[in-house]
């Protein structure tokens, strides 16, 4: 579609022009979506959790609450944005586009349906994993030009927690690529086609579970949340953050949750494939439903999840929550790729033909 | 060995943290408790001590007959009253003040009365902006007192029983 766009385009425009102007377009469509999506997973957010609670969550603004997240958004963009006395004002600034930029880029190899994704790279898991471990930067630098211990504080232990649980992720990772036998998301999903039994949701079962929680830990979700820690250090990174620099955190923060979300949905449960593949009535059935909407329902289905457990657990002391990455996840991870490798060799199941 | 492999089964199959997600799923299809206040309103009892009001007899004849008792009673100091002798022989009060800010709805003078003149009514929505209108005056209470009278002639009986 954006190729016809671009050729319609250079027909009248220098060429470079024309695919400046099919990028910006390309963006904008994928862009925008996301940070829609965004704005109302906040309020899916507060109304899961609410409704967990016995509450009803947010219901004042508009019918249902629905228009909460636009009154939100007026009040982060009105607030004044304050700089501490002796904060740096130049990394003040870049920390939160720092934040948000890796999370939006990500986008560019995901996915969304067959074909039709942004840039179809080969190497597209690795893009993933490369773009998404800058996010830390984000958060050492709000902590470091903050220039307040409280900042400094959530920001080691952000950073440190990142670098941990990257570690369990990228051989989650591994696992995936080596049954796929590809980098290319779009390999990896139509390699995972012939119904619900041929999703690598079973042969990784473990790996599953694992990426999901480093996932957690690396959109520092509630059960990781030590890098906000309201109890002992105030906010974390973002205490000195006020109006829309901190919104651009928050921002980031549900874009990547969002991202996991895409991934897991991707690598582990058959992308846009429908569940019901193979299966003589239920396919003819749901037939009408669209490669994005089997996509879209995944990832609702793990973000929802992504609330529940937030609803649900208490947040991890620091050192329990190195033991869990250290010592229990990245040998388990260890372990199954050597798992993966055997079910390789001797050609096991429908995964490893 | 049995309880060894009991605990790795329960720690790697992550029994609890499913049973913890299990409760908050089945609360999120619980009927919800919130009350949408201004819509909504949660009942009230007939005890409830709100807003002071000043009663009459059904003659119209004002009932407080400034014994003082409810000032003497007040823990706050929140009650002036004044008397003088009325033309016809009777004593009544020519100031009775409650300050708002100071009263801390206890009930007390209620209790104290012993002609059911000082009331509190199960009226409770009402504020003020600034000092002054939260001194109720005497005219102030009677007024209140007329215009709520069926209610709290109404609280009353049902409370009759337990006085």
């Amino acid at each position: 579609m954006f190729d016809a766009l671009q050729a319609f385009l250079s027909t009248f425009l220098f060429d470079w022009l024309a695919i400046l102007i099919t990028l910006v377009i390309q963006t904008v469509v994928v862009v925008l979506p996301i940070m829609l999506v965004v704005a109302w997973l906040t309020y899916a957010e507060r109304k899961v959790i609410g409704f967990m609670q016995v509450r009803m969550g947010p219901n004042r603004v508009g019918p249902l609450g629905l228009l909460q997240p636009i009154a939100d958004a007026l009040k982060l963009m009105t607030k004044e944005v304050i700089f501490p006395d002796q904060a740096n004002k130049y990394l003040f600034i870049i920390a939160p586009i720092l934040a948000l930029a890796p999370a939006v880029a990500a986008w560019a190899v995901i996915p969304f349906g067959d074909g039709m994704v942004v840039a179809d790279v080969n190497a597209g898991l690795l893009y993933i994993l490369a773009v998404t471990s800058i996010i830390v930067y984000g958060t050492i630098v709000a902590g470091w030009a903050s220039n307040s211990k409280y900042a400094f504080l959530g920001a080691l232990r952000g950073s440190a927690q990142k670098i941990s649980y990257e570690i369990a992720m990228g051989f989650a990772l591994v696992t995936v690529l080596m049954i796929a036998g590809s980098m290319n998301l779009t390999d990896i999903v139509n390699g995972q086609q012939g119904g619900m039994l041929n999703w690598y949701l079973l042969p990784l079962l473990p790996m599953f579970f694992v990426y999901f929680i480093s996932g957690l830990a690396e959109t520092n979700r509630t059960p990781f949340d030590v890098i906000e820690g309201e109890a002992e250090i105030v906010a974390g990174f973002h205490v000195d953050y006020s109006g829309m620099t901190f919104g651009v955190f928050m921002l980031a923060e549900y874009a990547m949750m969002i991202l996991i979300s895409f991934m897991t949905a991707i690598m582990f449960l058959g992308g846009w494939l429908s569940p019901f593949e193979g299966i003589p009535v239920l396919e003819s059935l749901f037939s009408w439903v669209p490669q994005l909407g089997w996509l879209a329902f995944k990832v609702s289905l793990l973000l929802f999840v992504f609330l529940w457990l937030r609803a649900t657990f208490p947040r991890y002391r620091y050192d329990q929550l190195m033991r869990l990455g250290w010592k229990v996840l990245i040998p388990l991870t260890i372990l199954w790729v050597f798992v993966v490798g055997a079910m390789k060799y001797f050609s096991f199941g429908p995964w490893f033909n | 060995m049995g309880k060894f492999l009991k605990h790795q089964i329960k720690t790697w199959g992550l029994t609890e943290l499913f049973k913890g997600l299990s409760v908050t799923g089945k609360y999120f299809f619980k009927k919800k408790i919130t009350v949408r206040y201004p819509e909504e309103k949660t009942p009230i009892s007939p005890r409830f001590r709100g807003h002071h009001a000043l009663r009459r007899y059904e003659n119209g004849e004002e009932r407080c007959i400034a014994c003082k008792l409810c000032e003497a009673v007040c823990p706050a100091n929140a009650i002036t009253i004044e008397s003088e002798e009325r033309d016809d022989g009777s004593r009544r009060t020519t100031q009775y003040d409650i300050d708002m800010f100071k009263c801390i709805y206890c009930g007390f003078c209620e209790e104290a009365c012993p002609v059911d003149a000082i009331v509190e009514t199960r009226v409770f929505e009402y504020a003020f902006h600034e000092r002054g209108p939260h001194i109720q005056t005497k005219d102030k209470l009677l007024a209140f007192g007329d215009k709520h009278e069926p209610q709290i002639a109404a609280d009353r009986a049902v409370d009759s029983k337990y006085r």
